[in-house]
């Protein structure tokens, strides 16, 4: 047997060695290594679906691995500098939901900040569990949530003492961190755990002078998108554990809704994304950091744009930033941020991760050139020249305290009725509402409607925001709970 | 022994040249150099394997490049050249005594220095005391200049690899606000005639339609190039290629040309009738 080590790659091994077999199939999938379905080989490649296989006994089997996939589990959590790490192929939502489910039952409360994803909400409808929002401090030039202030989950703990865990994003979207390391105290002060919704940080494991990981902060358990900063395939993902998480525990949890006929297309890509981050992961986030500071310069010497970075850091709300996240603040060009997105799409040909209100998101990776950064930045400059207005009539994104009037899962299963937008003004909702990306709820079932949200949906429809959750697909109407009184 | 370079033109269409020997090859940061020594075409230049330019057929090219702006602005004084490390474009700029000064953007400092070795031919007047030669990437260095130049000449590689950027919105439109109120700009406008290349060409043309109130289309005979048969771009402010052409101004300077005549320029924006449906398509 061969040490192992990181360089090496378990399941994409095996893969290759089962390919050498040439095994007689009589099992799933139906395709058969493509035979069955030309057009999909003529799509995808030989290759692609001739490894596109079954568990088997060589190949171990995610549900309850004992071989191969257990050495790579091992070699992540070597990696990631956790207990334990589960290869996950339903994307970082079932990470998240995985998260959730094991520390958290019916009643229980959840500390964490309102600009969650929407996967922790969707968590609470299955489990029942309750949220206590911590305010995320907002910015007001910017008009983005930030991260949690020290003192203000120390305030949640202590008038809940009975809440089973602290949820932090590390980082948000936008690349701000909370200071996680005392969060992490405070909560396992309080016999609380710390939960980690790393979606946009897998990158802080291997990065040079990166916020700290959820792992190295002490946190109990991340969730950690392989497939963004990582390199590995969309879905594929990585859930994390620290020594106090009892391995076979979360194992159960996430059987309970995981697949069980993963795909090896998944999980090999995890296998060969974590070698190649574990082996060369700090040059190529160096190379990411620099090209990102490069960009920012550039974007900031066009003139009213404003691309942030370490500027923000304030010792608490904003704990820390990464570096490598290029959010470019768009109200000074007179442009909500939505509209610069569509007009780099449709006008420039260029595809950026998302826009809000006030900012637009490019994500930068292991994959980029300069020569797509400078497309970036002189497209950003001509939507400038050619587009600029006055700021007059831009709505900033704010922050709006969500009134919890019901938990989560009583909303989204109680007795509703479906009402046009504009009349459920006060009642509550039952369904979520979000634009997305980035999916973060701007209602979550439970919550009162007020009229401050109700304008913050149509101008954001009107700006042409992607909004999504609700059960009329256009947002003419909503869901909400059925008039508890009469 | 035979020893052939061959180009794919495309996936199915060869273009094989003899070679006697090969005078270079070497790599870049952006890409691979070769120069070759031909007993039909003399010296030629390739990048990743792709024809850039013969010392047999370079001056069609660079006349064309040239001399059809020129012949229709009436007072340059400012230029600038995107690409061209080769120094053709330079060479016939170079040609004219009001141009005060000539700004070269040349992302491979290794192109410029290999074609003053083994292309003299076309690399001759890289010395000009009026030009200003700057290794950086043409998109950036466009991106902050306004108002400052009266002709720009776009002298790319084609629209994949390092010269991408020179075919996109953005770069046409800073194009745009780089020139004076009178400005023109010439880019290479590949082929309209493989259809790979035609999209290509269409694209372009899309983009620069869209960023100029002038916009036409020019055609060369390139023997080495894909089909043969090249188009130029010319966008302008506000002259126009054919109206405001004035023969007798130019022919008065006594310059010499092998492929460049007024009237061929006025010929020349006569196209045939499937690229005019090309073109007309996306205006």
């Amino acid at each position: 047997m061969k040490p192992l080590t990181q360089d090496r790659a378990p399941i994409y091994e095996a893969l290759e060695h089962v390919k050498r077999m040439r095994l007689v199939p009589f099992d799933v999938p139906g395709h058969k290594r493509g035979r069955g379905n030309p057009e999909l080989v003529e799509l995808l490649g030989e290759k692609c679906v001739g490894m596109d296989v079954n568990s088997m006994k060589p190949l171990d089997n995610l549900c309850h691995p004992v071989s191969v996939i257990r050495d790579a589990e091992v070699l992540a959590a070597q990696a990631f500098g956790a207990a334990h790490a589960f290869l996950m192929v339903g994307g970082t939502t079932s990470a998240v939901q995985s998260m959730i489910l094991a520390v958290a039952k019916r009643g229980d409360k959840i500390i964490l900040p309102r600009n969650v994803h929407r996967s922790v909400m969707g968590a609470m409808v299955l489990c029942g569990a309750v949220p206590v929002y911590v305010n995320p401090e907002c910015d007001d030039r910017l008009g983005i949530s930030l991260g949690m202030r020290v003192d203000a989950v120390e305030k949640a703990i202590r008038e809940n003492p009975d809440a089973k865990a602290v949820l932090v994003n590390n980082p948000t979207y936008y690349g701000i961190c909370s200071d996680l390391r005392s969060i992490v105290r405070l909560a396992h002060q309080h016999g609380m755990l710390c939960l980690a919704d790393e979606a946009h940080g897998t990158h802080f494991y291997f990065g040079e002078n990166m916020p700290v990981s959820a792992m190295a902060a002490g946190a109990d358990m991340a969730a950690v998108s392989m497939h963004k900063s990582g390199g590995s395939l969309t879905q594929s993902s990585l859930l994390l554990a620290g020594p106090a998480m009892q391995e076979g525990h979360v194992r159960q949890i996430i059987n309970l809704t995981q697949t069980t006929s993963a795909s090896y297309l998944l999980l090999s890509s995890l296998d060969i994304s974590r070698r190649n981050l574990a082996l060369r992961g700090r040059e190529a986030f160096g190379r990411v950091v620099k090209l990102a500071r490069y960009a920012r310069d550039e974007i900031n010497a066009i003139g009213d744009y404003y691309a942030y970075g370490k500027e923000l850091v304030n010792g608490d709300s904003v704990f820390d930033f990464d570096e490598t996240k290029l959010s470019v603040n768009t109200l000074d060009v007179g442009l909500a941020g939505i509209e610069v997105y569509d007009l780099l799409r449709d006008e420039y040909d260029i595809q950026i991760e998302f826009g809000d209100l006030g900012n637009i998101l490019a994500y930068l990776s292991i994959g980029d050139r300069e020569r797509e950064v400078e497309r970036l930045v002189s497209s950003l400059a001509e939507i400038r020249r050619r587009f600029h207005r006055s700021k007059a009539g831009l709505m900033k994104q704010e922050y709006i305290d969500p009134v919890v009037a019901v938990s989560p899962q009583d909303a989204f299963y109680a007795d509703k009725e479906s009402l046009p937008l504009r009349q459920t003004n006060g009642r509550i909702c039952s369904e979520f509402v979000m634009c997305y990306p980035p999916g973060i709820p701007i209602l979550a079932p439970g919550e009162r409607i007020t009229p401050q949200i109700l304008d913050y949906i149509e101008y954001a429809m009107a700006k042409g925001c992607s909004m999504t959750g609700p059960e009329a697909a256009d947002i003419s109407r909503l869901n909400v709970l059925k008039e508890e009184s009469n | 022994m035979e020893f052939w370079f061959s180009e794919s033109q495309t996936p199915h269409v060869k273009l094989s040249i003899r070679v006697d020997r090969q005078l270079y090859s070497g790599k870049s940061e952006f890409q691979r150099i070769d120069v070759f020594e031909s007993p039909e075409f003399g010296r030629f230049l390739t990048l990743d394997g792709y024809m850039m330019l013969t010392e047999k057929d370079e001056f069609i090219y660079h006349e064309m490049i040239v001399h059809v702006p020129m012949a229709v602005h009436p007072r340059v004084r400012d230029v600038l050249v995107i690409g061209a490390g080769d120094g053709g474009a330079i060479r016939e700029l170079a040609r004219y005594p009001e141009i005060e000064h000539m700004d070269m953007v040349e992302i491979d400092p290794l192109v410029v220095e290999v074609c003053k070795k083994y292309l003299p031919q076309t690399a001759c007047r890289l010395d000009d005391p009026r030009l200003t030669i700057h290794y950086e990437d043409g998109l950036k260095f466009i991106r902050t200049c306004e108002n400052q130049y009266d002709l720009i000449l776009v002298d790319s590689t084609d629209p994949f690899g390092p010269g991408e950027g020179l075919f996109t919105r953005e770069f046409y439109g800073s194009c745009f606000k780089a020139l004076r109120e009178d400005g023109i700009m010439v880019n290479q406008h590949e082929s309209p005639f493989y259809s790979e290349d035609a999209a290509a060409c269409q694209r372009a043309h899309k983009r620069i339609v869209e960023s100029f109130p002038i916009s036409r289309v020019y055609q060369a005979h390139i023997p080495t190039y894909p089909s043969g048969h090249w188009l130029f771009g010319f966008a302008s402010k506000k002259y126009h290629p054919l109206k405001d052409l004035n023969e007798t101004r130019w022919n008065l300077r006594g310059l010499s040309c092998r492929y460049y005549t007024t009237t061929l320029h006025k010929g020349a924006f006569y196209l045939p009738a499937y690229v005019e449906e090309l073109l007309s398509d996306v205006e």
